[in-house]
């Protein structure tokens, strides 16, 4: 076993855990957070996306032990204060779901894909939105409600 | 997964120790690779050797003529970095087309070259550019490392630490991927340096490898008329439920026509 701490959602979490867990499987299992979704767990589907350290990841190609010191944000986070965040807020008025499994990832990966633009400098538009997404699939195939969203979300973020 | 000890040491001569003191240990990059590969049974290490709290393999620097990356640099890193893009933007383009956003947040230059996969990107770029693989006790040209299907030519427990890179005068990185995988079905790194015209391909082989024929070619009109009139023999190439080795022999000079097409 060896001992990991970590932030997750801003507050500061320590486990002893085996090495070979994942940090998918430690977000759900030892802390409960099963917003975070396991779609294919071959790191094709995007369900299980956080954030590390502001990057998005895909948590089920992540070991838990390599984030010791790390600053973790599940789709639990995301919102402030019992409000959504402009993201999620922007995927419920353009109704960017149908099942609904593929979403938290979907946002989280909207989330860095905008702040990213916005830091380089980049136009937000559909063509860069499909693009930034293609790590993340939904199996209802609602892309377009979904980009329109991101879009959405993009411009109130 | 099988368990293993995990080990994360603080720079490259503990990592060595670590690699000295356990002979069926692996080095853990960006792990892009690495974790599908143990989530599927497909490797039972002893011991997995973590290099992401090294902070001696992080950064990316210009040394005169020479852009120098770090082996745990990410794809992510490398596709935004100003220095990359204004010294071989080509680089930064290569970079930016490797799997999804979440594959380059994660994956790494020396993982990826480490593992030589053939149809990784990298290689193409390593090859096609010149570079020179540094590792913990010495350098190799990018030529020599890659030695065919998944392997290169580090020794038992030598570790890539760094990758330098000279300026080419132009250069540019096409290729045509796996739609599912994102791979290279076929990837054509083109540059025209100092020593010459260059064209690594990968994705196409065991291993990537260079056309000297297009460079030739290439040497007195860097354009894609110059190469019209050559083809690519099919022989040795990959096939599989992706592309027959004719395909992918075509692909070749579409691929680097393409490339050669976006340099301004």
């Amino acid at each position: 076993m060896t001992s990991v701490t970590m932030t997750v959602n801003g507050k500061a979490v320590t486990r002893d855990i085996e090495p070979r867990m994942l940090l998918s499987t430690f977000l759900r299992e030892e802390l409960g957070l099963t917003g975070t979704h396991v779609g294919c767990d071959t790191s094709q589907c995007g369900c299980c996306v956080v954030h590390v350290d502001g990057d998005s990841v895909k948590s089920c190609t992540a070991l838990a032990v390599q984030f010791d010191g790390a600053s973790v944000t599940t789709i639990e986070g995301l919102g402030q204060n019992g409000t959504l965040h402009p993201m999620q807020e922007a995927f419920r008025e353009n109704h960017g779901l149908q099942c609904g499994f593929c979403t938290t990832g979907m946002i989280m990966s909207s989330v860095d894909l905008v702040k990213k633009a916005k830091e380089q400098g980049i136009t937000i538009d559909e063509h860069y939105v499909r693009e930034g997404l293609e790590g993340n699939i939904c199996r209802c195939t609602g892309y377009h409600n979904i980009v329109k969203a991101v879009i959405a979300g993009a411009q109130a973020m | 997964m099988y368990a293993f000890g995990y080990h994360r040491p603080g720079s490259v001569a503990d990592a060595v120790k670590l690699l000295a003191d356990h002979p069926d240990a692996k080095l853990l990059a960006g792990g892009q690779t690495f974790i599908p590969t143990l989530k599927q049974r497909l490797a039972q290490p002893s011991d997995v050797i973590d290099l992401g709290g090294i902070a001696e393999l992080r950064g990316i620097r210009a040394e005169g003529d020479n852009l120098v990356i770090g082996a745990m640099v990410k794809h992510g890193e490398v596709m935004r970095d100003a220095t990359v893009k204004s010294m071989i933007p080509a680089l930064a383009d290569m970079a930016g087309v490797i799997g999804d956003t979440q594959v380059r947040n994660r994956g790494t230059l020396g993982g990826s070259i480490s593992n030589n996969d053939p149809a990784a990107d990298y290689p193409g770029a390593v090859v096609g550019l010149g570079a020179t693989v540094i590792t913990d006790r010495r350098q190799i040209a990018g030529e020599d490392f890659f030695t065919g299907l998944f392997e290169t030519a580090l020794e038992e427990g030598e570790i890539v630490t760094a990758v330098s890179f000279p300026k080419p005068v132009a250069a540019a990185y096409e290729k045509f991927r796996n739609p599912a995988s994102r791979y290279a079905m076929v990837g054509v790194f083109v540059a025209k340096t100092a020593g010459g015209v260059r064209v690594a391909v990968t994705g196409a082989g065991p291993c990537v490898f260079r056309l000297p024929e297009f460079e030739q070619a290439l040497s007195t009109n860097f354009a894609a008329d110059a190469i019209q009139h050559l083809n690519v023999d099919a022989s040795g190439l990959n096939a599989d439920i992706h592309a027959s080795a004719e395909y992918r022999a075509h692909l070749i000079k579409v691929v680097a026509k393409r490339a050669l097409a976006k340099i301004r």
